[in-house]
């Protein structure tokens, strides 16, 4: 992550195309603390990348002023892997739906954590497939109701923040949409951390899921005196599911994927000039 | 072709064709390309041929675990591993019960009579002992070998144990091997050292069965096989997908590019991923992904972010790619993929080659998505095309499709190693971001190329994506925008045919017949077509590199040849975008069988259609 002696607003991230949302949209909320949070880490645009899949979510390279990529229908953490494998020296924040994230891009997901590479993904979870207006998601609940499931889903939702500890991510955290300041700081928290930082970020779509009156009643900060690293007890949280906790359910360090890449290449060149060196060399 | 090869031979031989059958567990391969490196060092040219089951390991001794090796040496150009083997090697009765058909009559049959016993011969489905019958003697030229028992003789000394002095077979047979066509042993005793250094006993058991089999193969009658007359500049023997990785590695260099390889392992390509991963280049990354989606998203997010995005793979992984060749070709990013074809749908035949995936490389993908797709002819061409396909994609800002294929990527030939300075000259760049504001779909107006800019950049911040963009990188809902960038993409893909160097023909360019061939068919087809002309039998011949788009004077040139043959290993791809680019129609000639095309099938071919005309 680089920084400069810039100062940035939130305002220097926002860019002249309007977002598309819905009005009352969670995404709203989401790009507003990621504005906040660019700023507080005074991010220079230049060294800023937001990859994105497709789905409302998808749209928001469009909305931050940086090197955006809006790529394949849940492909987000290849990309965003192989921008980071160019350019370890990038910002890089991979952005996404529950749909793209969990059900179509859900393979890349344990891989990407067991890698850990240094980027953030934040996934904007409104637990419905809002872009093709309204279909249950792997994280809507059994029983939604909705133009695929006309009698209920009969399937059982996902657990996000259990999946990212169960498959070793090193930050793991919960925000909502409607909570902006404490949001824009797990964001930063997210981005700062060495590795990768996931962030479930529950963003109710006005429009096809309306949750605003279901979730804050249920919210709950994540205990004050959580120890972050204890994996078993993160667990524990996040299996706890009569509550929206909010807050860093795990966090540990670990070498990244960029470090481990460094690392082979100065193996391999140990053991010899590279093989076609060495075939060119037969000329001199 | 068959030597008389007696002690003394004034004449020597032009080719000689061996082939090596085994189970797949006796080393077949290895004894392969250890005596295909002798050939190569001691100046013959050669071509190889691997033909190996799709399991490890089958079942001992039975006939589908039977792995076969076979190349063609000699001096000049040696453009197939042959048709049928003058030598065959046979380890066991199974590898008798496949390869024998196909040993040329007259050739020479060395049999590990050691291994003919009774259940060896019942899993190979013989009755009797075929090494005893008269009418096989009659035939071929039977060079009683007991291979076993002469390596455990040889090894009566050595501390390892039964199962493993076994294991020394292919180095006897080796042995005899290289004593019977006059090649000396210490290439393979130098390879044998380092192979083993760390497993002194091993070493020394592979060396003295080596040995030992040289003495016995002395007894037997020698070949002379001509060696090329030395040529300048320097050789090495190179199979298609070690090609195709130093191909790569070549254009980082020349471009001053790293590249990223996003690979998943598949046959037959899985070798180029690992010879890249073992370079110790700091210019070369690569990850083994997940999947094949992963591995092309990595490549494609790397490559905009200034790297070069590469990915390997065969047909069903190609597949699985097709999503992100679409975002490559609307965010025009450089992307470059081989498809090692193998023979399909499905999993097909894993191990064995096909050309099938021609028409997938060239339209499989949705929307209007036109990339341009290339050939390598043969192992060493491979280097040539992923070189030129780096190239283009990097200029021109555009997903490239190479295709090679399960023959090229593991035969051999001799490449020569080119000058740095030659692949220098090839370079062309991509178009320079000019001054003023950034917008990331201007182009170059020579090219069509749009203006690249990696992130890390100040004042060139841009977005791109699936989305349709104007030319500032906006999305844009404009059906005029829409048509006109779709015409762009298509256009820019296009041009390239306009800067294509002239078809050549080889052949006789008078004649009423042109074969038109693509990719690994070229070593047959080319070799049939001197085959016929030195008959009298007149054949053109045209081998396309570019398939996509096809080159502009290839319309005109064919319109001259009354007869339009086109040997392809599917049921006429090729074909079918030839008729409809002529509009007249041309003449398949097709085979799925996962085996190359014999010389003598294209020859047979083009002999029937000229008795049909003579006789219309």
């Amino acid at each position: 992550m680089s920084t400069t002696v810039a100062e940035f607003t939130p305002q220097s991230y926002k860019t002249d195309e309007h977002p598309i949302w819905c009005p009352g949209c969670g995404d709203f909320g989401v790009l507003d603390s990621l504005y906040k949070s660019l700023a507080g880490l005074s991010v220079n645009p230049k060294d800023l990348v937001v990859v994105s899949g497709i789905g409302c979510s998808g749209r928001t390279p469009g909305f931050v002023k940086s090197y955006g990529f809006h790529s394949v229908h849940g492909r987000v953490l290849p990309v965003a892997l192989g921008v980071k494998l160019a350019n370890p020296a990038l910002t890089v924040i991979g952005v996404g739906g529950d749909g793209d994230g969990f059900a179509i891009g859900g393979g890349h997901i344990p891989h990407t954590a067991r890698r850990n590479p240094d980027f953030t993904y934040l996934i904007m979870d409104n637990s419905t497939y809002g872009l093709t207006k309204g279909q249950y998601s792997p994280t809507s609940p059994l029983g939604f109701q909705a133009g695929s499931t006309p009698y209920g889903s009969i399937e059982q939702p996902l657990n996000p923040l259990a999946m990212l500890i169960a498959y070793g991510a090193t930050f793991v955290g919960q925000g909502y949409s409607g909570k902006p300041r404490e949001l824009a700081d797990l964001i930063t928290r997210a981005i700062q951390h060495k590795g990768f930082g996931f962030v479930n970020i529950l963003s109710p779509c006005i429009t096809f899921y309306n949750t605003y009156k279901v979730i804050p009643p249920k919210i709950a900060e994540v205990p004050k005196d959580h120890d972050v690293s204890n994996r078993a007890k993160a667990f524990e949280l996040a299996l706890e599911t009569d509550h929206v906790m909010l807050g860093v359910f795990y966090q540990t360090q670990r070498p990244t994927f960029e470090d481990g890449v460094a690392g082979v290449i100065k193996q391999a060149q140990a053991a010899g000039p590279p093989r076609l060196e060495a075939i060119f060399a037969e000329f001199s | 072709m068959n030597g008389n090869g007696a002690d003394g031979e004034v004449e020597p031989l032009r080719a000689l064709v061996v082939r090596l059958a085994g189970d797949s567990g006796d080393g077949m391969q290895m004894m392969g390309e250890l005596f295909s490196e002798s050939c190569a060092l001691a100046g013959h040219a050669l071509c190889t041929f691997v033909d190996f089951p799709a399991e490890i390991r089958a079942p001992q001794g039975t006939l589908p675990g039977v792995s076969a090796y076979q190349l063609q040496f000699g001096a000049g150009r040696t453009l197939t591993p042959g048709d049928r083997p003058d030598v065959l090697l046979v380890m066991n009765p199974a590898a008798l019960r496949v390869h024998l058909c196909e040993l040329a009559s007259g050739g020479t049959l060395m049999a590990d009579a050691d291994t003919f016993n009774e259940s060896s011969l019942r899993k190979a489905g013989y009755a009797q002992n075929p090494l005893v019958d008269p009418d096989l003697r009659l035939r071929f030229r039977v060079a009683d070998l007991q291979i076993t028992t002469g390596t455990l003789l040889a090894l009566a000394d050595s501390a390892l144990g039964a199962t493993e002095k076994k294991r020394c077979r292919n180095f006897y047979a080796l042995g005899v091997l290289l004593a019977t066509v006059d090649l000396p042993r210490e290439p393979v005793l130098r390879r044998i050292e380092a192979k083993w250094r760390n497993d002194e006993a091993v070493a020394l058991a592979n060396s003295t069965a080596l040995c030992a089999g040289g003495e016995a193969g002395v007894k037997l009658p020698r070949r002379n096989v001509a060696r090329s007359a030395p040529r300048p500049g320097h050789y090495r023997k190179i199979n298609g997908n070690e090609a195709a990785a130093l191909g790569f590695q070549a254009a980082a260099r020349i471009y001053g590019k790293s590249i990223v390889l996003g690979g998943y392992p598949i046959t037959p390509a899985s070798s180029i991923l690992e010879l890249l991963a073992r370079n110790g280049s700091p210019a070369v990354k690569t990850v083994q992904a997940e999947d094949e989606m992963a591995a092309a998203g990595i490549a494609l997010g790397a490559s905009w972010a200034g790297s070069l995005g590469i990915s390997v793979t065969s047909g069903p992984g190609l597949c699985l790619m097709a999503e992100f060749l679409g975002l490559a070709v609307m965010a025009e990013l450089p992307l470059v993929v081989v498809d090692v074809q193998r023979a399909g749908p499905s999993t097909g035949l894993p191990t064995k080659t096909e050309q099938s995936d021609l028409l997938m490389a060239l339209f499989g993908r949705h929307g209007e998505s036109p990339l341009p797709v290339l050939a390598a002819r043969s192992p060493a061409d491979c280097f040539a095309v992923v070189f030129e396909a780096c190239g283009l994609a990097l200029r021109l800002s555009t997903p490239v499709l190479v295709l090679s294929d399960g023959y090229l990527a593991s035969s051999s030939e001799i490449w020569r190693i080119p000058d740095p300075d030659e692949l220098l000259a090839q370079r062309g760049d991509a178009p320079v971001v000019p001054d003023g504001d950034y917008q990331p779909y201007r182009r170059d107006l020579q090219s069509l190329a749009r203006h690249l800019a990696p992130p890390g950049e100040p004042g060139h911040e841009h977005r791109i994506g699936g989305l349709e963009k104007n030319e500032q990188g906006w999305v844009s809902y404009d059906p005029g925008n829409h048509e006109l960038m779709v015409k762009l993409r298509a256009r820019k893909i296009r041009n390239i045919a306009q800067r294509l160097p002239p078809l050549a023909i080889e052949g006789d360019k008078e004649a009423d017949l042109i074969i038109v061939g693509w990719g690994s068919t070229y070593g047959a087809i080319a070799a049939a077509v001197e085959k016929l002309c030195a008959e009298g039998r007149p054949v053109a011949l045209a081998h396309l590199r570019q398939l996509a788009p096809l080159p502009a004077d290839l319309p005109a040139l064919l319109e001259r040849f009354p007869t339009v043959l086109v040997p392809e290993l599917n049921l006429g791809q090729l074909a079918l975008l030839l008729q409809d680019r002529l509009l007249r129609k041309v003449v398949p000639l097709s085979k799925v069988r996962g085996q190359p095309f014999t010389v003598v099938e294209i020859c047979e071919r083009v002999r029937e259609l000229s008795r049909g005309r003579r006789t219309a």
